[in-house]
């Protein structure tokens, strides 16, 4: 029954795209209210399951990989409810939306909805861990949707070709705060993530560990880069891209290697 | 009661002719001797067109021999003047509030102008009823047509493109600090241009320092000595150059080391010499946004273009709204009382 709740929210992520994919086709790219209506219905149904999922497991609900996707995409709305008004409303809604929807579709046509074999006794400190990780996750998720956003930008910019969508999208300048923004919220979060990992008190793996250090230390050495000046906007850009696609394969990783060999 | 609109414009008249006209004679005048039950003109560099309804069909021939009433001088007897009535009336209102019968698509000017002149009709009392009904209609439609249609999207002249582009870049130029080298006249109208969106800090340079401190003086900016331009081009944001150089001054060479220096800083440049200024592989380097006259004069022309495919979807607009308000205007004004709502739109349209 859960999951058809995750059915609906995926659904309204399809009709927000399918409605951005539309008024591409038309030649006119519009931002309207009604992708913001779309996400914010596909974010409350996204509640719905984690409340449901939650009471029926008595913990945060991240025990498989099907849940800790559908944890991903929840934090990736948060995070855009929470930022996406304060720049560009509906734009970067069909910016997220296509992702929402890749990780839900994803979580839900892969078998990877398995119920944990041992009930999981529940731990706050273990919980703290992973939702401060998965809502980092959230914001480096959105860090990359600013920097799919500013390379579209950029790349009308220098080659000179400005179509229906330039008029719509923040100023470069702009969208390079946004994503430097992003990626301190992200930071922090993941390493208070990071941190209470060490007091959940269970054995700590050694893989999972050197794993979560190598995303930390990838995030900590673009946000340097950026500090220091030393690295130009359009490579921040491309690096939040590829960072993000190595974090998500990480965890997909992490979680796949913990559910066939659990330690 | 009849409702028409007799007028002159650009499409069918010259400056010239549109000039005797311009300056109508007192809206009073029209309702107590031609007999307008009420009466709006709307005079711009564009047109000079009267609005107006009245109880009997007001021939055109009279009302160009009130025009002409007016400033008898000079007039011309076969002047091309056109004439709408009821809803033909109504749809030509509707596409000039839109920017579709302007002399630039989707121009904006237009608005503001009809609604100086739509409250100057109020105010006077010669516009009643049914002229607030359709003006307060076309306003909506106005807005519609801006919202829903990208027709007053992209600038359409070279200056207002360079504009868009540095908000593109920069956000808020406020702050921004632009070099002009060269003190060419089409470099004058940009630098106004980027000055009237709020940039404070322009240096001018050119090889005739008199001639830098004449521009410099006119757009509220400092000149800079020629030798001193390179220096100042690691600092400014913007850069317009309008030399009279035969070979470029800006090559890749000479701007590669000064965009080190400033990996997060973009510097958009705006090439409008001819021959150019800037050699075009400068536009390869990280953070360097290169225009020349002829990608700019080609950004402006696909605005137009663009405006110009929008006009079929704001025709549609149009006709809805036409259609609408004549089966509404059919009902007569007893079923279109003036609300307080309407009274609080014609104050707003007011102020």
């Amino acid at each position: 029954m859960d999951r058809q709740l995750i059915l609906a929210s995926t659904l309204c992520f399809l009709v927000a795209v399918a409605h951005t994919l539309a008024t591409l086709r038309d030649g006119v790219f519009r931002p309207r209210r009604f992708n913001f209506v779309a996400i914010a219905l596909g974010f409350l149904l996204q509640c719905a399951f984690l409340s449901v999922r939650g009471h029926a497991l008595g913990r945060c609900p991240i025990t498989n990989l099907f849940e800790v996707f559908v944890f991903l995409a929840w934090s990736l709305g948060l995070i855009y409810l929470l930022v996406g008004p304060a720049y560009r409303l509906s734009l970067m809604g069909a910016f997220t939306a296509p992702l929402v929807l890749l990780i839900q579709g994803f979580a839900l046509l892969a078998p990877i909805d398995i119920p944990h074999a041992a009930s999981v006794r529940p731990n706050p400190w273990l919980e703290f861990h992973a939702s401060m990780s998965m809502i980092a996750y959230g914001a480096f998720a959105l860090a990359c949707v600013a920097g799919v956003m500013y390379l579209v930008q950029e790349r009308q910019l220098k080659s000179h070709q400005l179509h229906s969508i330039f008029y719509h999208l923040p100023p470069l300048t702009n969208l390079f705060a946004a994503i430097t923004r992003l990626l301190w919220l992200g930071f922090a979060l993941y390493t208070a993530g990071l941190v209470s990992g060490f007091f959940t008190g269970g054995p700590l793996p050694r893989v999972k560990m050197i794993c979560a250090f190598g995303v930390w230390v990838f995030y900590g050495a673009i946000l340097q880069g950026r500090y220091f000046h030393r690295v130009a906007p359009r490579r921040i850009a491309t690096l939040c891209i590829l960072a993000f696609s190595a974090a998500v394969s990480v965890l997909w990783a992490i979680n796949f290697v913990a559910q066939t060999r659990p330690t | 009661m009849n409702i028409f609109c007799v007028g002159i414009s650009h499409h069918t008249a010259t400056v010239e002719t549109r000039e005797r006209y311009a300056g109508a004679c007192p809206e009073q005048e029209w309702r107590s001797v031609l007999g307008c039950a009420e009466v709006l003109v709307l005079t711009t560099c564009n047109r000079v067109e009267v609005y107006g309804s009245a109880e009997r069909s007001i021939a055109t021939e009279e009302i160009v021999r009130f025009l002409q009433k007016c400033d008898p001088a000079e007039v011309g007897s076969d002047d091309p003047f056109y004439r709408y009535d009821g809803e033909a009336c109504a749809r030509h209102l509707f596409r000039v509030v839109a920017g579709l019968d302007s002399m630039v698509i989707g121009e904006t000017e237009i608005l503001g102008q009809v609604k100086k002149a739509y409250a100057a009709a109020r105010e006077s009392g010669n516009a009643g009823w049914l002229l607030h009904r359709l003006f307060q209609r076309a306003f909506r439609v106005a807005k519609q047509v801006r919202s829903s249609t990208d027709i007053t999207r992209g600038a359409v002249s070279v200056g207002s493109v360079a504009v868009d582009l540095a908000v593109k870049i920069f956000g808020d130029l406020r702050e921004r600090r632009v070099l002009v080298l060269g003190a060419g006249e089409t470099s004058e109208r940009t630098a106004r241009s980027l000055c009237s969106r709020g940039v404070s800090d322009i240096r001018v340079s050119n090889r005739s320092h008199d001639r830098a401190q004449t521009l410099a003086e006119a757009v509220g900016g400092r000149a800079v000595p020629f030798e001193n331009w390179t220096t100042q081009c690691r600092e400014v944001d913007i850069l317009i150059s309008s030399t009279a150089a035969e070979e470029p001054l800006l090559t890749r060479s000479l701007l590669a080391p000064m965009m080190r220096d400033r990996a997060d800083r973009p510097l958009f440049i705006i090439d409008i010499a001819v021959p150019r200024d800037v050699a075009p592989e400068v536009n390869e380097l990280e953070g360097v946004y290169l225009y020349d006259i002829d990608s700019l004069q080609s950004i402006a022309e696909q605005s137009r273009a663009m405006r110009r495919q929008q006009v079929t979807a704001a025709e549609t607009i149009i006709d809805e709204h036409v259609s609408e308000l004549g089966a509404r205007l059919g009902r007569g004004s007893d079923a279109l009382p003036i609300t307080p709502l309407d009274e609080r739109a014609i104050r707003a349209s007011q102020s």
